[in-house]
């Protein structure tokens, strides 16, 4: 439903600021600057000063100070519709970011003078001042970060006036060098493994952080392989395609076959740090990929997946658990066990799913909340402590073992997470395009027509429930016997919030997208472990600016994409300032 | 809205029998649990009254709260999962002024003061705040499919969580205490405590206010008619984005005071403080039809008696140990139930789907 004065008003005050684009530049540089202000205070830039990107010559911490400035430029004078003059992109460039910088400057003179703030805003300490004066001082830096500031400004400004093809290949290169940077840990360690390998580790890397020299290299691949790629990537793909079918299918079985050695080596090329993280990554693609069929399949909002999650690892726990404590303990194998564990959760999706049948939209999502937390508060209080083990959890739970193999290290339980990704994979695959797949599809677009149109309501849903659960459940044995102890607490709605973003944020509906959404969300914050503290905070906005900016996800599921394209036009008529504010804001995040 | 009403056709599908088998358990463990208990006589009329007093002066913040809720859902039909961090939001800042003035001694030189600047700075903040998620989480998606807003909201809802314990800090404050509110009032077995009082007082006083403002004013009358159909409301003249965010504005000075009087009743404030209560708001506010502002005054008081009363009541004759560990339980039970069995609440109109 459209508004007359949203869709009117909107256009109008556009049109009112167009002449001036030196205000639009000027409000940019103001968000921008509030947001930067906002980063500083929540800590985040002390945080992070502690990440060498490039060894001796900056800091995560630094790059966001000085990267807030840069996209504050880069954003106001970013226009797709329209071009702008040189001068007229470096003046507007730099004045958004000289007001970004003037933010953050006014800011550490502010804390330099009122340390008591410091109370109130416990990030508001010296050593943030230190870093916001560039390690200058007060006056000095002060005014140091302004310069800066507007130098950078006038370089993303410049930038506009470059061909685009140079500009993304500049852009791809930046990002590039930050993102090598910030995987330095993960890349080092596996490139020690090979003792060949050991010199280019020692060329790129130093203890912390990128070698000067490394970066630049990694930076002109980088560019260089983008440029080429720009001009040569539609020959590329159109060459593959014209290949004799014999011939590309052996091309997708190399690949199959590669990818999959690939998998399997993972955990013994990446050390056993970063098979733990594996791990945790494998344990949210299957959840992620469960949630998929009741959110991105079947449109189905559940906020109480966790539920399933913890059935699944209760029943392991108790069935597998040598635990004098609990009643019903049972001293099963692990495998003898799994089976419970997965029908009892189905059970459980059928059970809750009966009652939510009719309730639609968000209310479902409250109702499945409400069930995730019933569900927690049962297993975490005094009067199901002899069934539950109450706070304490459900200890003693063995490894899983084939034979005399005991799953006992992240990197042996890695098999067994993989085993259980592909079988969800499999099973995802194929329902997605099978009848039921179809039927849940018709649902979610509209449950009234696909019930007019012969689908029954009541099986679908409760059989989207009950696969989601049975996912969930399979993660959950995992993850007990990962542990080896339980607790009440581990279940609680923030998994449920994090599998949901990990299926919005990659797509929802989409295979590949999940995956990706859970090697983004889980894998990232795990291998950088300054953003742990950050972590739910990034989740939020990145669902907020997903939804802004994105709604189909990293990795979109094609039927979904179109669908949510042909609103477009209206959605950015009357959402064109904040999407603006927002991608400023993106930026200053990132 | 257009009231149309459907005819129901009774017809018994299996699953609506599993349905009314469990709500008829629950209704006779209920049942059973009360008899029980009350037949014990372990509780004194005292303690009786005692929960009684806790539950309304409980269910009055959860009132506050719930109007937040009802109000943005009668007007733009989403659920402000983020409501529960304008609730926050307030007090934990307001925390600040109030430390400042306990220090200085000025929050017992004189207290009204101190309480007035305490109350207008946790509303403005909640105020900001409500008004900002409008903006920036709302507001660009009001045309979006239905389920869009609500992943925003919950995503707007994490986003300020962990804004405000990354800007305050991880640990619980304490909210100072102001002699003025120390002591009570004892009438044979009635007793109730001055910031009870204070707390009952204020919430009736405000729900008072937004009641005559809804009803009387020019832009409550507005408010009402966007509510009721968003474009006539728009081609009458009414600035339909004025409106919501005024209603926004109400939401969240409701909140504000709502935070302050929780901080003063439980003197304790976190980052994570918002989301049991924004829950049960939301419950009250299904449980009094949502959309629907003296429902939600009523549902709050009906939830925050139940949930003070319902522990020991349903559950300490059932032999259950430690009733009051499962209180949240029972107000997400409650909710659960009152969606599944009277989806429009106690005065509430029939929830319908909106299609877009």
């Amino acid at each position: 439903m459209t508004t007359p004065t949203t869709s009117l008003a909107q256009p109008a005050t556009t049109l009112a600021a167009m002449p001036s684009a030196w205000r639009d530049a000027l409000r940019v540089g103001l968000i921008g600057g509030v947001c930067a202000v906002l980063i500083a205070l929540i800590g985040m830039i002390e945080a992070f000063s502690n990440r060498n990107i490039i060894s001796g010559v900056i800091t995560l911490g630094t790059l966001l100070i000085l990267g807030s400035a840069f996209l504050s430029g880069y954003f106001a004078t970013h226009h797709a519709s329209r071009s702008l003059r040189p001068a007229e992109a470096i003046g507007q460039g730099a004045l958004a970011s000289l007001m970004t910088s003037l933010f953050l400057a006014l800011l550490a003179l502010f804390v330099n003078v009122v340390p008591t703030i410091r109370s109130m805003f416990i990030n508001a300490s010296p050593a943030l001042v230190e870093l916001l004066t560039l390690g200058q001082g007060v006056p000095a830096g002060n005014l140091l970060l302004l310069i800066v500031g507007a130098v950078l400004g006038a370089l993303a400004g410049s930038l506009q006036l470059l061909p685009p093809v140079f500009r993304r290949s500049l852009i791809v290169a930046v990002v590039a060098t930050i993102l090598v940077g910030m995987m330095q840990d993960l890349l080092r360690v596996t490139f020690q493994n090979w003792p060949a390998l050991r010199p280019v580790s020692n060329f790129f890397f130093t203890s912390n952080g990128l070698a000067p020299a490394g970066a630049a290299t990694i930076f002109v691949l980088a560019l260089v392989l983008s440029v080429v790629w720009s001009q040569r990537g539609d020959q590329v793909r159109a060459n593959v395609r014209s290949l004799p079918p014999a011939q590309r299918r052996a091309l997708n079985l190399g690949l199959i076959i590669f990818g999959g050695f690939i998998l399997l080596a993972l955990p013994w090329m990446v050390g056993l740090f970063f098979s733990e993280v594996l791990v945790n990554v494998g344990l949210f693609v299957l959840m992620a990929l469960g949630l998929n069929i009741v959110v991105g399949f079947a449109g189905l909002l559940d906020l109480g997946y966790v539920a399933f999650y913890a059935i699944g690892a209760y029943m392991i726990g108790l069935l597998t658990s040598t635990s004098k404590e609990i009643i019903f303990a049972g001293g099963w194998s692990f495998w003898a066990a799994l089976p419970f564990a997965v029908v009892v959760a189905i059970i459980a999706g059928a059970v809750l799913g009966i009652p939510v049948l009719k309730i639609r939209g968000d209310y479902l999502a409250i109702v499945t909340l409400g069930f995730g937390e019933i569900i927690r508060l049962l297993a975490q209080s005094d009067f199901l402590k002899p069934v539950l083990g109450g706070s304490r959890g459900v200890e003693l739970i063995p490894k899983p073992m084939i034979g005399s193999f005991e799953f006992v290290g992240p990197q042996e339980l890695y098999y067994l997470i993989l085993a259980g990704c592909l079988i969800a994979v499999f099973v995802s695959l194929r329902l997605k395009d099978s009848r039921q797949g179809r039927a849940w599809m018709a649902m979610r677009e509209d449950e009234d027509v696909a019930q007019t149109m012969g689908i029954n309501l009541v099986n679908t849903k409760l059989l989207a429930f009950m696969i989601g659960a049975s996912l969930a459940g399979i993660a959950g044995a995992i993850f007990a016997s990962k542990l080896a102890i339980i607790y009440p607490h581990s279940f609680n709605l923030l998994i449920s919030i994090l599998v949901l973003a990990v299926v919005i944020i990659g797509g929802m509906g989409s295979i590949p997208g999940v995956i990706l959404g859970a090697l983004v969300l889980v894998g990232l914050p795990e291998l950088l472990r300054e953003f742990s503290d950050y972590r739910l905070l990034l989740y939020g906005a990145a669902l907020v600016l997903m939804m802004l900016v994105r709604p189909e996800g990293l990795w979109p599921e094609e039927v979904h994409q179109r669908e949510l394209h042909e609103t477009d036009e209206e959605v950015s008529l009357s959402g064109q300032l904040p999407d603006e504010e927002e991608l400023a804001r993106e930026g200053a995040a990132s | 809205m257009v009231a149309t009403r459907t005819k129901r056709v009774i017809r018994l599908e299996p699953t609506d029998v599993f349905i009314y088998i469990i709500g008829a358990l629950i209704v006779f463990v209920v049942v059973i649990g009360s008899v029980a208990t009350l037949s014990q006589g372990k509780y004194s009329i005292n303690a009786w009254v005692d929960l009684f007093v806790f539950g309304v002066t409980l269910g009055s913040i959860y009132s506050l709260i719930a109007l937040g809720y009802t109000m943005v859902y009668g007007i733009l039909r989403m659920i402000n999962f983020a409501h529960s961090e304008v609730f926050m939001s307030g007090p934990f800042t307001a925390y600040f002024l109030a430390e400042a003035f306990s220090r200085s001694g000025f929050i017992n030189q004189s207290p009204v003061i101190a309480l007035i600047l305490i109350f207008a700075l946790s509303m403005g903040t909640s105020v900001l705040i409500a008004v900002l998620i409008e903006r920036i989480a709302y507001r660009p998606l009001r045309n979006a499919p239905r389920l869009v807003p609500l992943i925003t909201a919950i995503g707007a809802s994490f986003f300020l969580q962990y804004m405000f314990r990354g800007l305050y800090g991880t640990n619980i404050k304490v909210y100072p205490e102001i002699e003025a509110l120390k002591g009570q009032i004892a009438l044979d077995a009635f007793r109730i405590s001055y910031i009870q009082i204070l707390v009952i007082a204020a919430a009736a006083a405000m729900m008072l206010g937004l009641h005559l403002f809804v009803q009387k004013t020019r832009t409550g009358k507005a408010m009402r008619a966007v509510a009721e159909d968003r474009s006539t409301a728009a081609l009458m003249g009414i600035n339909v984005n004025n409106i919501i965010v005024t209603t926004f504005v109400l939401g969240g000075a409701l909140a504000g005071a709502a935070g302050v009087l929780y901080a003063l009743v439980f003197t304790q404030v976190h980052f994570f403080m918002g989301f049991i209560p924004g829950i049960k708001a939301f419950t009250a506010a299904v449980l009094g039809g949502i959309g629907n502002i003296p429902g939600a005054m009523l549902g709050g008081l009906f939830l925050g008696i139940i949930e003070s009363l319902g522990p020991t009541l349903f559950l300490d004759g059932l032999g259950i140990t430690a009733p009051y560990q499962l209180k949240d339980a029972i107000a997400f039970s409650l909710l659960v139930l009152v969606l599944i069995f009277r989806p429009t609440g106690i005065l509430g109109e029939r929830i319908r789907e909106k299609k877009a």
